[in-house]
């Protein structure tokens, strides 16, 4: 039953997991993104070398937070309380690095 | 709703503070490096990108341990938990030689604003690391000696998800310190 769909159930959800087939397709997915990071180094890009790179990072990091933590199939309160966590941590230091301005260094 | 799993995704939302000091504090200082060797021309990458290749992977035995005890398979749950364990010990390696090399070409963890935060920053995500690596080989112990069974897989879960943070995690170091153009001297 290694690739059968695992159903889980706490209290009154139901929660269906990926497939350890799903697992290695999301696994081969975060391994070429990887692989085209490490281009961007050989490859001169030009301008949009680091929004190209931003993007990429934020796709895996979903990625992994989506379907290797199942917040895409658990209790929408845990999505909450980490989303909640990183968009309090990105606020609080956009504002410490602003102080210090390092936006405006480059 | 499990109350351990809120716990930790309330553990891990706080971890997200801690990890955002710690990066922002490197970029303030990755410039600030005259007193030794600037980032742009120390970083490894190629060796960088396989350590994080290899801790990319490790999350997917990861799962693949969890999926394995959710179905009361025991046997491949404990070869994916060791497996898991034994990718972070290689990433872990891979670090310790980072930084033996680092040290021998003169970067010391006081030698300049940017290596005290590169270093704390690096260090920090080690010991996390780490840490993984000591709970996997725990449940791995318990496995052996029969008390993780299938009615424990929330156990393995919460672990898991200690462990796909710290690779989320790295997935910000390696973008952020190593891939994003350093200064260079």
């Amino acid at each position: 039953m290694s690739t059968a769909e695992i159903t889980e159930e706490h209290n009154d959800v139901v929660h269906d997991h990926p497939s350890d087939s799903k697992y290695f397709q999301i696994a081969l997915i975060l391994g070429v993104l990887t692989a085209l990071e490490v281009a961007t180094y050989y490859v001169d890009i030009g301008p949009v070398l680091i929004p190209v790179l931003m993007v990429m990072m934020v796709v895996k990091f979903f990625i992994v937070a989506a379907w290797f933590m199942h917040l895409r199939f658990d209790n929408s309160l845990f999505t909450k309380f980490f989303v909640g966590g990183l968009v309090l941590a990105v606020a609080v230091y956009v504002i410490a690095l602003s102080t210090f301005e390092f936006w405006s260094k480059g | 709703m499990s109350h351990n799993k809120l716990a930790m995704w309330v553990f891990l939302g706080s971890e997200c503070l801690l990890f955002g000091a710690l990066i922002s504090t490197y970029l303030v200082y990755r410039g600030r490096f005259a007193t030794g060797p600037a980032p742009g021309d120390i970083f490894d990458i190629p060796f960088t990108s396989v350590s994080s290749f290899v801790l990319l992977m490790s999350s997917l035995t990861m799962v693949l341990a969890l999926s394995a005890i959710k179905r009361g398979d025991l046997r491949n749950n404990r070869l994916w938990l060791l497996t898991t364990a034994l990718l972070g010990s290689l990433f872990i390696g891979g670090q310790v030689y980072e930084f033996t090399t680092f040290f021998r070409e003169g970067l010391g963890y006081t030698t300049s604003p940017f290596s005290s935060a590169f270093f704390t920053l690096t260090g920090f995500h080690g010991v996390h690391v780490s840490l993984g690596i000591l709970m996997l080989m725990s449940m791995f112990i318990s496995s052996l000696r029969g008390s993780l069974r299938k009615e424990h897989s929330e156990t393995v879960e919460i672990i898991g998800l200690y462990w796909h943070f710290v690779d989320i995690v790295w997935i910000f170091i390696f973008t952020v310190i190593y891939l994003v153009p350093s200064p260079t001297s």
